[in-house]
C-alpha cells in the first residue's frame, strides 16, 4: 500500500513538475498511473478525488510548492502545476572544513526535537552533492536537548506566528495560572528553553521558562496572526530574565583553611586568622536570598560575620532545616 | 542515518528519499550501490526497489513516456535521465532552522577552533535557504562556558596537541578542590554546559569536568595516554546514570524548593497540593544532598532515609553552634 502510494505521488511531482501550464485535475487523473481510471461513475469520481485532496495535501505538508491558478482568464477550470524554479534548492557548494562545520551541526539536535528536521536537511543537501562529514573535530561534541514537553509546540507556534495559552506555574507559586501569549522566539539559555512574547493578559513583553508549563500547549489564534516588533530582542530578554543584577554588596565571612574554594574563587579580599585553621574573606554578592541558602549549605565551615541581615538571613536558614 | 523516532516508515518518508535519490546519483555522476544505500540509511535491497520504481515512473497524457532512465548493472548507479527531479527539494523551515541554530549555537562555543568555516557555511546555507531561514531567527542558543580564559586555552590547547592536563577542579558537593592529572578526550556540551571529558589519571576512569569548575589548568610536557579501554560516554543518555547500588533518597519540597526538581534528575515526581512536591533521586553520593538541604531550610526537607536525615540536622546544628 504504502509502496505504492509513494509510486503515484513520485508520479505526481514529476507530472506537474513537467508542465508549464497549469494542469486541471481531470488531465493529472489521465496522466498519473495509480489514480482511480475515469469509467463515467460516479463511485469512481468520488475516489479520485479523496485521493487526490489527499495526495495534494501530503506534497505541501512536505514543502513542495504546488501553485494553483488557470491558465487564461476564459478558463474556468482550476489547475495545478509545480514551478520548478521554486522547487530547486538553489546551487550550493561546501568546502571541506564547510562540510565538517554542517555534519557536525547536524548532530547537534540527536534525538531531540528537531533531529528529524536536521536529517532531513543533511539528506538534500547530500542530494544536491554535499559530502558532509560525520567525523571530523573529534575533540567536540556539542548537543542541544529538548526535554521540555512545550518545545514542538512552541516552536511551531514562533515558526507559524500563531498565538497560544497554557498553564504556567510562575517561580514560587503554589498553582499554575493560564497564560496567554503571542509568541515571538523561543530561546535556550544554559541548557534550558524559554519562550518571549507579548502577554495578551498583561499587554507587556514576558518571558516563560518552558519546564513550568503544565500540560499542553493549545494555539488559540490563526497562523500568521502575530507581529514581532521590529527590534523585539528575544535574546536580551531571556538574558535580563535570568541574570542576577550586578554585585553590589560585600560579604565578610570566616571560611575554615581548605573549605569552600567556590566562595573563595569570587573574594576580593582573603586574610588568614584570625583564629588558627581559619581564613577572613570578603565576597560581593546581591542577591541576599540566594546567597542566605548559598551559604548554609557550606554548614559549619563557613560562618557569615556581617552584614548583619545576611547573617540573620543564614542564621534563619539553618533553624528552618531543624523546623 | 537513524529516523527521528523510531516508527515504521510512511509513503512520506519514501518519497522524500526517491526525489532525494535522484539528484544525489546525478551530482555524483556514478554512485556505488553500496555507498548510495549507506548515505540513506536503506539495505541495498530497498535501494533496488526505490531505483525500479523511479525507473518505472510513466505519464500517460498526451503520449506515454518515462521521465527517468537509469541503470544500476555491476553495482553502479548512473542516472541518464533525470528530467525535472534532477535537484533536490528546497530546505523546508524546520530542515533549515535545525541546522542554522545549530551552525549559529556552534559559533559561540568555546573551543570551537575555526569559526570562518562557520560563518561561510551559515551564510551560503542562508542563501540557499532563502525565505525558509527567517524564522530560524528567532530561536537563539545562548552557552556561557563559565570557564576562565585562562583555562579554556589551556584545555582547547591541550585537545589540539593531544598533551596531559594537570587540573585543580572544585568538587561543590564536597566543597573540595581536588588536583588531578587528565588526559583530554573531548569537549562535550551538554545541558547547556561545556565540559572536558578525559581519561582521570587518579580515579583511573573517564571523568566529565565541567569548564566553569576547573580552577586551575596546566599543560604538563607529557603526551595525552588515553588508555584504549577508554569509551567516551553517551551524552544523548543524559549525563547522569543511576545504578542499581545508588542510594535512593526522597525530600518534600515547598513550593520554594520546586527548583530542585527542574536542576537534579528525579526518578519519580509528585504532587502534593498547595506547590508542594515529593521527589525521588537516586545517588552514591549524599554528601551533596546534605549540602542541598542546607541550602533549602525550610522549604526542603530529607525524608528517606532516616539516617541521612539526622546527618543533615546535626550538620545545621553544628553551624548553628558557630552564631550561638
Amino acid at each position: 500500500m504504502s509502496s505504492r502510494r509513494a509510486e503515484r505521488l513520485v508520479n505526481l511531482v514529476i507530472c506537474l513538475l513537467s508542465t508549464r501550464q497549469y494542469l486541471p485535475a481531470s488531465r493529472i487523473r489521465q496522466a498519473v498511473p495509480g489514480y482511480e481510471p475515469d469509467d463515467g461513475s460516479p463511485k469512481a469520481d468520488e475516489a479520485f478525488k479523496r485521493m487526490f485532496e489527499r495526495d495534494k495535501a501530503e506534497l505541501r505538508e512536505l514543502g513542495i510548492p504546488l501553485e494553483t491558478g488557470a491558465n487564461s482568464a476564459q478558463d474556468d477550470e482550476a489547475g495545478y502545476r509545480i514551478s520548478r524554479q521554486a522547487y530547486m534548492l538553489p546551487d550550493i557548494r561546501l568546502e571541506p572544513d564547510e562540510a565538517a562545520v554542517l555534519g557536525l551541526a547536524a548532530r547537534v539536535w540527536r534525538r531531540a526535537e528537531l533531529s528529524g528536521a536536521a536529517e532531513g536537511a543533511l539528506l538534500k543537501l547530500r542530494a544536491a552533492g554535499i559530502e558532509a562529514q560525520d567525523t571530523l573535530q573529534p575533540g567536540i561534541e556539542p548537543r542541544l536537548q529538548t526535554g521540555e514537553a512545550a518545545f514542538g509546540a512552541l516552536w511551531q507556534a514562533v515558526r507559524d506566528r500563531r498565538a497560544v495559552t497554557f498553564a504556567y506555574r510562575g517561580a514560587g507559586r503554589a498553582e499554575a495560572q493560564q497564560r496567554r501569549l503571542e509568541p515571538w522566539g523561543v530561546v535556550n539559555r544554559n541548557g534550558r528553553w524559554y519562550v518571549v512574547g507579548q502577554d495578551i493578559d498583561r499587554g507587556e513583553q514576558r518571558v516563560f521558562r518552558l519546564g513550568r508549563i503544565e500540560g499542553p500547549v493549545s494555539f488559540t489564534g490563526p497562523a500568521g496572526a502575530v507581529q514581532v516588533p521590529v527590534g523585539a530582542d528575544v535574546r536580551a530578554a531571556v538574558r535580563k530574565w535570568d541574570f542576577d543584577s550586578p554585585p553590589q554588596r560585600t560579604g565578610v565571612l570566616r571560611v575554615r583553611a581548605g573549605a569552600g574554594s567556590g566562595l573563595r574563587r569570587h573574594a576580593v579580599r582573603t586574610e588568614p586568622g584570625p583564629e588558627p585553621g581559619w581564613d577572613t574573606i570578603a565576597v560581593p554578592y546581591s542577591d541576599s536570598d540566594w546567597w542566605s541558602g548559598h551559604l548554609a549549605s557550606f554548614g559549619a565551615d563557613v560562618i557569615v560575620l556581617e552584614p548583619a541581615d545576611l547573617r540573620e538571613a543564614v542564621i534563619g536558614h539553618l533553624k528552618g532545616v531543624l523546623a | 542515518m537513524t529516523p527521528a523516532a523510531s516508527r515504521p516508515p510512511t509513503a512520506t518518508d519514501r518519497l522524500q528519499r526517491l526525489l532525494a535519490l535522484v539528484p544525489y546519483v546525478v551530482s555524483r555522476k556514478v554512485v556505488s550501490m553500496t555507498e548510495a544505500a549507506s548515505a540513506f540509511g536503506v539495505t541495498e535491497e530497498q535501494l533496488v526497489d526505490d531505483l525500479n520504481m523511479l525507473w518505472c515512473v510513466e505519464l500517460r497524457s498526451p503520449d506515454p513516456y518515462c521521465p527517468i532512465d537509469l541503470s544500476y548493472e555491476g553495482g553502479e548507479i548512473v542516472v541518464s535521465e533525470a528530467e525535472s527531479i534532477e535537484r533536490p527539494l528546497r530546505l523546508g523551515v524546520d530542515e533549515a532552522s535545525a541546522l542554522l541554530v545549530a551552525l549559529r549555537m556552534l559559533a559561540e562555543l568555546p573551543g570551537m577552533g575555526d569559526r570562518s568555516a562557520l560563518g561561510r557555511t551559515i551564510a551560503k546555507l542562508e542563501a540557499a535557504a532563502g525565505t525558509a531561514a527567517g524564522p530560524s531567527a528567532q530561536v537563539a542558543v545562548q552557552v556561557d562556558s563559565g570557564a576562565e580564559r585562562e583555562v579554556l586555552g589551556q584545555v582547547t590547547q591541550a585537545l589540539a596537541e593531544a598533551r596531559r592536563l594537570h587540573l585543580s577542579y572544585y568538587v561543590p558537593g564536597r566543597d573540595e578542590a581536588t588536583e588531578r592529572d587528565v588526559d583530554p578526550m573531548r569537549l562535550v556540551m551538554v545541558e547547556g554546559r561545556s565540559y572536558l571529558e578525559g581519561w582521570c589519571r587518579r580515579a583511573e576512569a573517564v571523568r566529565l569536568f565541567r569548564l566553569d569548575r576547573i580552577l586551575a589548568a596546566s599543560l604538563l610536557d607529557l603526551a595525552a595516554q588515553v588508555p584504549p579501554e577508554a569509551r567516551p560516554r553517551d551524552v544523548d543518555q543524559g549525563l547522569f546514570r543511576p545504578s542499581a547500588s545508588d542510594i535512593q533518597i526522597e525530600l518534600e519540597l515547598a513550593s520554594g524548593g520546586r527548583w530542585v526538581a527542574e536542576y537534579y534528575p528525579c526518578e519519580e515526581v509528585e504532587e502534593l497540593g498547595d506547590g508542594r512536591l515529593r521527589v525521588s533521586l537516586r545517588t552514591p553520593d549524599t554528601q551533596w544532598v546534605r549540602r542541598l538541604a542546607l541550602r533549602l531550610g525550610e522549604d526542603g526537607r530529607v525524608t528517606a532515609p532516616a539516617e541521612l536525615a539526622g546527618q543533615v540536622r546535626e550538620d545545621a546544628q553544628s553551624a548553628l553552634a558557630h552564631y550561638s
